[in-house]
């Protein structure tokens, strides 16, 4: 078990940089998953603590030593690849004592490893198989397999899961999950699949450009989105966004645009709102309940007729399109609700949950 | 109820079309003008000298026989020596089997060095490499020749070999480079956390993971060097002269009567191995040729 921690890392490909000026620690034992669309940096980054790319400038240091120019044999990690990469000439056993072979660990203690991974991996009667014979799922275990056997202080994942299929995926990111837990090694992990990034973080990194833009618990990140770009990555459908201004009245402060009025008075203002200041009011589609006839409530605005353009059914829900005055808005309600394309509902937003930002900066208010 | 359509067992048999007909007439034709002058050869080699002036040259023998064959191999004069083509089967043999081990084995490693350990001069180098496969050698023959006679090599057969590994090793390290820049990046980046350094993982990951193009290679390089003259013709020396150096002999340096058959039986002796190689792996070596390297 160890914790990374990278200062001032520059990384530049082919002349062009790639990451800058980015700073990162993770916790021992932490799961630590970054988040971001492709070319985003975010597997340069992992690249990068592996030891597999050179970095420009700056340091990375794994368990409190500095392994900023270290081999990547040197950096006690385990690393498992999108693509599993293994060895098609060695046999599931060949493949994961490779590395303990080189080391020099004795016969029996890497016996006694490969054992053990292949059990917690369900993988003891494929032992003797080549790779060639094994089904995706079996294969990314075999991967991950080699690395466990390494025992390793820090585990790298680079989009392990994305060639599997999504059953496949949904059952191996639940063994993932319990691994971390029956270990409790420091991982990081590398997706741009935000179904695995919220499931299985203790924290998510999101990333962009090259740069981390949020760092926080999946549930912050979540609801609390540091900016408009977290805010509309995560989440599916992503988050509803409305522009207008803030109006501060009688000790009060609403949300004025074209289509709604809403009183924010209770906000968690970072910054104190400015009377006039142009805003974008985020609503996640849950946060907006639907019902046919209009009806008021506390934490609920007065409601907003809307027009049905498109239906999704979900099975246990549904995503209705809506459109309320010239405003395009996606909500997820129960797949009871009685609502046919064409049709007339009413839209409350739940006033606690939104989110506010800045409308030129678009960090969160 | 209703019969059960029954599907037929057997692909239905195509009809003979114009086109199909077209299509054989005109392969048939393309084989039978490539393989004439082979079947001359053939016939020839089986007859007497007498039979030789006397008949068509596409007529089949009257009264075959093996003299010619026994004499090439055996006791035709190539030059002051009357020991047939055997020496030069030996020779070429003790010049083949190093000289494709080597320059396999350097191509191997020099595309394994260019395709995963990236250099910085690695561009550059295989720049220069590849300059060498259009040099024509005909050009930098002599300063070759006062090379090796310098360090006292010239005419023995570790110079013959040296020469074929040096000259194979641009076609080799572009067929292999070409082959190792397929495999995935990531295994070989599992392989270094693995622990796994230059030599190992080539021997122990990469090494056995090249079969098909070891193969590729192999053919090119026998074929190659089997059938090369001029060199083996310079720094061979007489000790080690190849046997396509023996066969002009033979060809060239008869007085008075040009037995005809018994340089037909020479010539097929001489091309049986690399005949019998294109025989054998045609599969292979046309996917030698697809993977990038032509050679003529």
């Amino acid at each position: 078990m160890a914790q990374i921690s990278i200062q001032a890392l520059d990384i530049q490909l082919g002349g062009n940089a790639i990451i800058s000026q980015l700073n990162l620690e993770v916790r021992e034992g932490e799961f630590l998953v970054l988040l971001g669309p492709s070319g985003c940096g975010k597997s340069t980054l992992l690249h990068s603590i592996a030891g597999l790319i050179d970095v420009s400038d700056g340091s990375i240091a794994i368990g409190g030593k500095d392994v900023t120019w270290a081999d990547p044999k040197d950096r006690g990690i385990g690393m498992v690849f999108q693509s599993y990469a293994l060895y098609p000439t060695m046999t599931v056993e060949q493949n994961m004592a490779f590395g303990p072979r080189i080391s020099g660990v004795p016969k029996t203690e890497i016996a006694k490893r490969v054992a053990r991974a292949a059990g917690m991996l369900h993988l003891t009667e494929l032992l003797q198989r080549k790779p060639a014979n094994l089904s995706g799922g079996q294969r990314q275990r075999v991967a991950i397999g080699r690395a466990l056997v390494r025992e390793a202080a820090v585990f790298l994942f680079d989009e392990p899961l994305s060639n599997l299929d999504a059953k496949l995926r949904a059952e191996l990111r639940r063994e993932l999950k319990e691994l971390h837990a029956d270990l409790g090694a420091t991982m990081v992990y590398v997706t741009h699949d935000q179904v695995e990034a919220m499931t299985l973080a203790s924290r998510i990194a999101v990333m962009r450009g090259g740069a981390i833009q949020q760092i926080d618990t999946p549930a912050a990140v979540y609801s609390q989105p540091a900016n408009m770009y977290v805010a509309g990555f995560l989440g599916s459908p992503s988050m509803n966004f409305v522009e207008g201004h803030l109006q501060c009245q009688d000790g009060r402060t609403r949300f004025v645009a074209d289509a709604l009025t809403l009183d924010v008075s209770g906000y968690a203002f970072v910054h104190s709102p400015a009377e006039g200041q142009r805003v974008v009011l985020g609503v996640r589609p849950e946060d907006i309940a639907v019902s046919l006839t209009p009806h008021s409530d506390a934490t609920h605005n007065d409601g907003l007729p809307a027009q049905v353009r498109l239906v999704e059914p979900m099975g246990p829900n549904q995503v209705l399109w809506l459109k309320v005055q010239g405003l395009d808005i996606g909500v997820t309600c129960d797949a009871k609700l009685q609502a046919s394309k064409g049709g007339t509902v009413v839209a409350h937003i739940h006033t606690p949950h939104v989110s506010l930002f800045d409308a030129a900066s678009q960090n969160r208010l | 109820m209703t019969m059960a359509t029954t599907p037929s067992k057997r692909r239905p048999a195509k009809a003979w079309t114009p086109a199909r007909i077209g299509t054989y007439a005109f392969l048939l034709s393309a084989a039978a003008f490539f393989l004439m002058p082979l079947y001359v050869m053939l016939v020839t080699s089986f007859k007497t000298m007498d039979e030789v002036r006397e008949s068509s040259i596409f007529a089949l023998p009257l009264l075959p026989t093996v003299e010619p064959w026994v004499v090439a191999w055996s006791s035709a004069c190539t030059g002051l020596e009357c020991k047939g083509l055997q020496v030069g089967f030996w020779n070429s043999v003790q010049i083949v089997l190093p000289s494709v081990f080597f320059s396999i084995l350097l191509g191997a490693i020099n595309g394994y060095a260019l395709a995963f350990w990236r250099s910085r001069f690695a561009n550059l180098l295989f720049g220069v490499l590849m300059i060498g496969v259009f040099v024509p050698y005909q050009v930098i023959m002599y300063p070759l020749v006062r090379l090796l006679s310098s360090v006292g090599l010239f005419g023995s057969l570790p110079a013959i070999v040296v020469i074929h590994s040096i000259f194979g090793m641009p076609v080799m390290t572009l067929l292999f480079r070409n082959y190792y820049t397929g495999i995935p990046q990531e295994l070989f980046k599992a392989a270094r956390i693995d622990g796994g350094g230059f030599w190992r993982i080539f021997w122990e990951l990469m090494l056995p993971m090249s079969t098909p193009i070891l193969i590729v290679a192999t053919i090119m390089q026998v074929t190659g060097i089997w059938n090369d003259y001029l060199l083996g013709l310079i720094f061979g020396g007489t000790q080690f002269s190849p046997m396509t150096v023996q066969l002009n002999n033979i060809v060239n340096s008869t007085f008075g009567e040009r037995a005809y058959n018994v340089n037909m039986a020479a010539t097929i002796l001489t091309s049986a191995v690399p005949l019998f190689i294109y025989l054998v792996s045609g599969r292979w070596f046309v996917r030698g040729i697809a993977s990038g390297a032509v050679k003529g």
